[in-house]
């Protein structure tokens, strides 16, 4: 039987590096299991000359597609929108495109401004200092002073406009519509070990550089100086419970396969919004019929995907293709509430500079632009390197059929049953992708683009994973309460994307890592009382 | 055994021929088509994962054309290579990309267009900063951010 360990962390990746740093100064005996492995830049896509080939394979955004022992398969058939996410040390900031907005102070109260949903049990001011200690630890770029986005401070400036953003601006500029420099966790200039980013091309499937933030090289190098222990390819089966109902530790697999036990005297749940609501799921015992923490029966309910709607065209001048960060500047234009529009709440927008050759050549072919035969290498050369996009983060509100249970059939490498997704998109959302598909052909239209392309929803963009494992301070609506501790087990906290109430219109990382800074800002204020 | 190994000479020849079909040679772009020696090689040496697919996409096609492909008549192979590219489903795709992805990787097509010829890494590329004054409008209409009570 190993010794106890004061807390387990369940997950490495962006909200599990965030709290493993922040309860480190405890001296607490802190372990974190990640089922992945520690990453090793020299073997990442952009060393090599098959650097696109390898997105269609082993470092495919999709767990389906990569299948290595470390993923998890999903069954994402009844969904629109696939799963996509990472698991290693770094989770999905491995693979993350690194733009960097926050939610909104009103996107805390969507039912008191808007009608609709929830309002979250706390508002972004409580968030505040997290949001900023974050953007120094990650290493954020950016400009101060967007009139339409919570003030942030980066550290970095902006990253260059380059070829396509200049595009980009002098169109929304005709048109009279808001854009900035987007906030990115991409550093522009040396910072804190970090080298500063040297424009290898798209940053999504890791950068060999390391500008780009993800926690394997940011949060986790400062926990372990701090004495927290990360055991890697250790993969969490369930979570045990006493007969008072409190958890007692974890059941998982070590990287030989062997089952073992690790008591905890406090587990957090850092998996996300699919990872997290499958292992509460997986934890069912006698007196947790129904799953772990799931006495309002909302675990795996209410998933938020964000629906992402994406126009591209292909305009005269050279953009920058592959040879910059996929994106650079972002617009709120379309970000609040105007019923006059058909649709409650709205979505932030990311302009995407461009493409490499072979995904080019791969998309284009499929969407039937680009053709076969002799014309293909005229009509190849229009296209490439001139690529310009215009993708929406459409706000999803929660809808509890929208959720995560478990498969019946489909189970990981270690024969646990894996995460099924039923989602559909709704017509709220519909009505805000077909706004964003017409600003967006304005703006692309304005720039001269043409052979227009869409893809609404991105297929594969389910990248954010929301909403299944709720926040309030109503048990029965409600999984964690207002500081991260489930309502039901009085040992047991989560800190990922799953506690989110509603999921805004913006990219929510930063928001994930700022509130499991807070959540463990409240543990450390608590300790004496943690259980009362 | 390289899994490439496991397509059959019929196989490899319809490969050739389709590929050929969906990339030309041209000499007015100064490049091979895909049925260049030297792209089949990389093809077949580096379909690891995608080999079941293309083995079904190229089992399709045979069906298709009743036949090896390049005996067929022009009329007859477009025909086929037609149908193929519009019902192949999931595993044409595959084949299509396996394909591309190693036809945009060929020095001597990557030299035609202008793109040099190495990893992103560890060079990386040069950005232009840009002309930050087109900010100025933005920030002379300002704007408000939307209150929470």
């Amino acid at each position: 039987m190993k010794d106890p360990v004061d807390v387990l962390i369940i997950g490495a990746g962006a909200s599990g590096a965030a709290v493993a740093w922040s309860l480190a100064e405890t001296k607490m005996h802190i372990l974190c299991l990640e089922q992945g492995g520690w990453m090793n830049p020299a073997e990442y896509p952009s060393t090599g000359r098959d650097w696109e080939a390898r997105f269609f394979g082993e470092w495919s955004s999709s767990p389906n597609i990569r299948g290595r022992p470390e993923d998890y398969p999903v069954n994402d058939d009844n969904s629109p929108i696939k799963v996509v996410n990472y698991n290693a040390v770094g989770g999905s900031t491995v693979m993350y495109t690194a733009h960097w907005p926050r939610l909104h102070p009103s996107d805390f109260k969507v039912k008191t401004l808007d009608g609709v949903a929830d309002d979250w049990p706390i508002d972004y001011d409580a968030l505040t200092p997290f949001f900023e200690e974050n953007d120094r630890m990650m290493g954020t770029s950016g400009l101060s002073g967007d009139p339409l986005s919570p003030l942030t401070h980066p550290p970095m400036p902006q990253q260059p406009m380059g070829l396509s953003g200049a595009i980009v601006a002098k169109a929304m500029n005709k048109l009279g519509w808001h854009w900035w420099p987007s906030d990115t966790t991409v550093a522009t200039m040396d910072y804190e070990g970090r080298a500063r980013c040297i424009n290898l091309g798209h940053c999504t499937p890791a950068c060999a550089q390391g500008a780009k933030s993800s926690t394997d090289i940011t949060y986790w190098p400062h926990a372990v100086r701090a004495g927290v222990e990360l055991r890697t390819h250790c993969r969490v089966r369930e979570i045990t419970t006493d007969e008072n109902g409190m958890a007692t530790g974890v059941v998982y697999y070590d990287k030989d396969g062997i089952e073992q036990f690790q008591p905890a005297h406090v587990v957090i749940i850092a998996c996300n919004g699919v990872g997290t609501p499958r292992l509460l799921l997986n934890s069912k015992s006698d007196r947790f019929p129904n799953g772990l923490a799931n006495s309002s029966g909302l675990v795996g309910k209410n998933l938020m995907f964000h629906p992402y709607a994406q126009i591209y065209g292909y305009v005269k001048e050279p953009t920058d293709s592959n040879r910059a960060p996929p994106t650079c500047l972002w617009s709120k234009e379309w970000y609040d509430t105007d019923l006059s529009r058909g649709f409650v709440r709205g979505y932030g927008v990311q302009f995407v500079r461009g493409a490499g050759p072979v995904f080019e050549a791969v998309v284009s072919e499929q969407k039937g632009i680009l053709p076969w035969g002799e014309d293909h290498h005229r009509v190849f050369r229009k296209l490439n390197g001139h690529r310009l996009g215009f993708s929406a983060i459409c706000e999803d509100l929660p809808e509890e059929h929208n959720q995560v249970t478990l498969d019946p059939v489909l189970k990981d490498s270690h024969g646990i049953p894996a995460p099924k997704i039923d989602y559909t998109i709704s017509e709220n959302s519909r009505k805000m992708m077909d706004h964003a598909l017409a600003r967006g052909r304005e703006v692309l239209e304005m720039a001269g683009a043409t052979d227009i392309c869409v893809n609404s929803p991105i297929p594969w963009g389910g990248w954010h994973l929301l909403g299944t494992a709720r926040m309030g301070t109503d048990p029965q609506r409600s999984v964690v309460n207002e500081w991260g501790r489930t309502h039901d087990v009085k040992n047991l906290f989560i800190v990922d994307g799953s506690i989110f109430v509603t999921s805004g219109g913006v990219n929510p990382t930063s928001t994930i890592q700022a509130l499991a800074l807070y959540i463990a800002d409240q543990m450390k204020q608590r300790l004496a009382n943690l259980f009362d | 055994m390289s899994e490439s190994l496991q397509l059959t000479r019929a196989q490899r020849d319809d490969l050739r021929t389709i590929a050929a079909m969906i990339v030309p040679a041209s000499d007015e772009y100064k490049v091979p088509g895909a049925d260049d020696a030297a792209i089949q090689a990389d093809m077949l040496a580096t379909l690891g994962r995608d080999t079941k697919m293309v083995t079904a996409a190229l089992d399709h096609l045979a069906r298709l054309a009743g036949g090896p492909l390049a005996e067929l008549d022009a009329s007859k192979r477009n025909a086929a290579a037609q149908e193929f590219r519009k019902k192949g489903g999931a595993a044409a795709a595959t084949l299509v990309r396996v394909v591309l992805q190693c036809y945009y990787r060929d020095d001597r097509v990557l030299r035609s267009l202008g793109l040099e010829l190495r990893a992103p890494f560890p060079k990386g590329y040069v950005l232009p900063d840009g002309d930050w004054s087109l900010l100025d409008p933005v920030k002379a209409r300002g704007g408000t951010l939307r209150r929470a009570p």
